[in-house]
């Protein structure tokens, strides 16, 4: 009764974030929104941008390669001079190379795959200007990618799809800023610790512990970290730990946080294009998908542990608590694993590694999808769109004509861009799981043994190359092999999906209107909503229903056996 | 490409002191005026509200079976069909009969931080009979002492209810003195 009650208090403040978050987010980018002017312009000026002058898909992309490389270097810098540098109450030392590579990649592209824990390795400096940085600006460039790819679809004849430094600097000052000072806020309130002071030392008289405890600068990054579809946390059990995520209220504004700006981006997407209803297509596609994970993840992990009943324990009335916080239980710790993996969150409330096998197949599947349930900030918009463009091919093969997608001609050249968009990220993964299920480096690490274990390496890849960055965390990868291989992994997730969207975009703005007729395969109905969930489900599955059998699906079906 | 070099430091710079320093520091500056206690951890004379403590012997309820170690914060990740679990539920299980106590499932699994700081009302009940052995108390007033201690979920729907092990024991310690069991 409580969850549903969650569930319906989600639905409500998500529709509400749709309409009001989605109509602001249009203003923005149209530039209609200026309240923060006084902080704007000082930077185009000192960049030298004018905020007039639009670019062409090239130029866009080249701006965004160059800065993202540009930030990748500087986080890199920034971590591997950690001793040099202030707000180091512990003293840490550099991070090691192979290290500071992984996770200068990883914050960047938007994944926050952490081979750390924050703790003892990330001085407060390191955790706020290096990793919290990139928690606001990688989203930027998520959103960035997915309004070129929106004005392309909207834009009839036209050679520029707006302006890259214009679009990140609004989407940080406007969008990401603002709500991030009031939740921070907010977080606080309930036991967020936000604090410059090292670790705290406390004695309990009562049974005579002492305690050293970590604090530091968390509740400013903890909802930029949500907000962003980020994820990566302070310390190492990210939004498990109590200073991260202290209440049942924190644990359920984290959810809203991760996935309001995905839901109304499809708002955004409408209104530009100038037919909500085809957003509420796409939305209607991502609800789908989102809820029957959510109930396969629910009807999992409330079977009992089957290590835990094999121990003897007679009744597990909650279902599986191995992992679970008290006081969120297990229906909200699912639902705020489904929300982390099916936008390119990651963060964690619970430990994933330990859910039970159906439960982890739903972990799984949101990224199997290619994150677009609703997808991280932006990416999950640009990354559903060549999906529903292919839906549109495919719909336009059967009744035979030229498939169009709001009013624009799709031909091989949008087919091939979208195809290229959508198998990147399973190439990705696919060869880097099968080298590393194959050589001692790539199976070593590993904490749980049998199908658990292949889960381990397989969830690594998968995650790291939707940039999702969460983890069945018991692989112990901070290794130079999952090091290395991980950062090739989350930079072809990122970059070699964002360019041919822009590309996308930029011939998609190119093209002429063609005027709609009785033979144009309409794309806002139920008929198109389910062909692009056919689309998705289809390509995720074939990809991926091997790996997936071999871990989650045969641990399931492997009653009363246990491994290791 | 140069100036998108130029235009990407300046742009990445701007960002570092907006965000990396102005954004973290005003937020500090706001919890540290209006939040003190919150912002600092919690912290009361006996630990932290929201960090676990390790609790033994049949003198004081006991929260989860986790590590508690504020530095090193984070899971077992011990899979559902885990060997290395099933043992250490046995352990865990055996321990608690010698205790005389029906563990619930929250009591023999870890949570997923390690520094748990609660345990479901049904757990703190089931010790009830224990803590009441071992310190001459009448279970009826530890049962009342319990159900004084539980936070129901927030707003009425939000998370689940539990039992701060802290508070509870600080509330023990008290009423085995002879106060008031408030």
């Amino acid at each position: 009764m409580a969850f549903a009650l969650t569930l319906v208090a989600l639905v409500v403040v998500l529709a509400l974030s749709w309409r009001y978050l989605g109509a602001y987010l249009v203003a923005v980018y149209e530039g209609r929104v200026r309240w923060l002017a006084f902080l704007e312009r000082p930077i185009y000026r000192l960049a030298g941008v004018d905020p007039e002058a639009e670019q062409s898909w090239q130029r866009y992309s080249l701006s965004l390669l160059v800065f993202s490389g540009v930030s990748i270097l500087l986080t890199y810098a920034l971590l591997r001079l950690q001793r040099f540098l202030p707000l180091d109450p512990q003293h840490l030392g550099a991070v090691t190379p192979a290290l500071a590579w992984n996770t200068a990649v990883s914050f960047v592209t938007n994944t926050n795959w952490q081979n750390y824990a924050g703790e003892t390795t990330m001085s407060y400096f390191s955790q706020m200007v290096a990793l919290a940085v990139q928690n606001f600006v990688s989203p930027a460039v998520g959103m960035v990618v997915a309004i070129a790819l929106i004005r392309g679809l909207a834009r009839r004849s036209a050679r520029t799809i707006g302006n890259f430094w214009v679009d990140l600097v609004r989407s940080v000052l406007y969008v990401l800023l603002p709500i991030s000072v009031v939740f921070a806020v907010l977080f606080v309130s309930q036991g967020a610790v936000q604090t410059l002071a090292g670790p705290a030392h406390v004695h309990d008289a009562l049974n005579g512990v002492t305690q050293v405890i970590a604090r530091g600068p968390v509740a400013s990054q903890e909802v930029i970290k949500q907000l962003g579809t980020n994820g990566g946390g302070f310390f190492g059990a990210n939004g498990a730990h109590p200073f991260e995520n202290p209440t049942g209220l924190t644990n359920f504004l984290s959810i809203v946080l991760i996935l309001c700006i995905p839901v109304a981006l499809t708002y955004t997407f409408g209104k530009m294009v100038g037919s909500v209803r085809q957003g509420v297509a796409v939305l209607a596609v991502m609800t789908i998908l989102f809820g029957a994970w959510l109930a396969v993840g629910v009807v999992g992990q409330k079977e009992p542990n089957p290590a835990v009943a094999a121990a003897g324990l007679p009744a597990q009335p909650q279902g599986n608590t191995e992992g679970i916080e008290t006081r969120f239980g297990v229906d909200s710790s699912v639902l705020y694993g489904i929300a982390s993996t099916q936008t390119s969150t990651g963060s964690a409330d619970s430990a994933y590694d330990s859910w039970n096998p159906l439960g982890g197949l739903a972990l799984m599947a949101g990224m199997a999808q290619g994150d677009v349930t609703p997808g991280g900030v932006g990416s999950g918009l640009y990354t559903i769109l060549p999906s529903a463009i292919l839906a549109v091919f495919i719909g336009g093969l059967m009744v035979g004509r030229t498939p169009e997608y709001l009013g624009k001609k799709i031909q091989a050249r949008e087919v091939k861009l979208a195809a290229l968009a959508v198998l990147a990220m399973p190439l990705a993964v696919l060869v880097l799981t099968g080298i590393a299920v194959s050589i001692h480096a790539g199976t070593a690490p590993t904490l749980n043994k049998g199908p658990q274990g292949f889960g381990e390496i397989f969830y690594a890849f998968l995650s790291q190359g939707n940039n999702n960055g969460s983890a069945f965390g018991g692989l112990a990868s901070n290794t130079a092999f999952y090091n290395v291989t991980g950062g090739l992994d989350m930079l072809v997730g990122r970059f070699a999906v964002i360019v041919p969207v822009l590309a996308l975009a930029g011939t998609l703005a190119a093209k002429s209107a063609v005027p709609a007729s009785l033979g144009t395969f309409r794309t806002d109905t139920p008929l198109f909503v389910g062909l692009v969930i056919g689309v998705i489900v289809i390509v995720g599955g074939l990809t991926f229903f091997p790996a997936l059998s071999l871990g989650p699906i045969v641990e399931q079906l492997s009653h009363g056996r246990l491994f290791g | 490409m140069l100036v998108q070099l130029r235009r990407s430091v300046i742009v990445a710079i701007s960002f570092a002191v907006l965000l990396g320093l102005a954004y973290p520091l005003a937020i500090t500056g706001i919890a540290q005026v209006g939040f003190p206690a919150q912002a600092n951890g919690s912290i009361g004379v006996n630990g932290s509200a929201l960090i676990g403590q390790a609790w033994s012997g049949p003198d004081w309820f006991h929260g989860r079976p986790d590590a508690y170690d504020p530095m090193a914060s984070g899971p077992t990740n011990l899979g559902p069909r885990s060997a290395v679990l099933e043992r250490h539920v046995g352990a865990r299980l055996a321990a608690w009969h010698r205790l005389g106590v029906q563990p619930t499932e929250q009591l023999v699994t870890s949570s997923g931080s390690g520094l748990d700081p609660d345990i479901s009302p049904a757990s703190a009940l089931a010790q009830v009979p224990m803590v009441a052995r071992a310190r001459h108390l009448s279970p009826g007033r530890l049962r009342n002492l319990v159900t004084s201690e539980v936070h129901g979920r927030q707003l009425g729907f939000l998370g689940a209810p539990y039992v701060n092990v802290l508070a509870l024991n600080e509330a023990l310690a008290r009423l085995a003195r002879g106060g008031s069991a408030s």
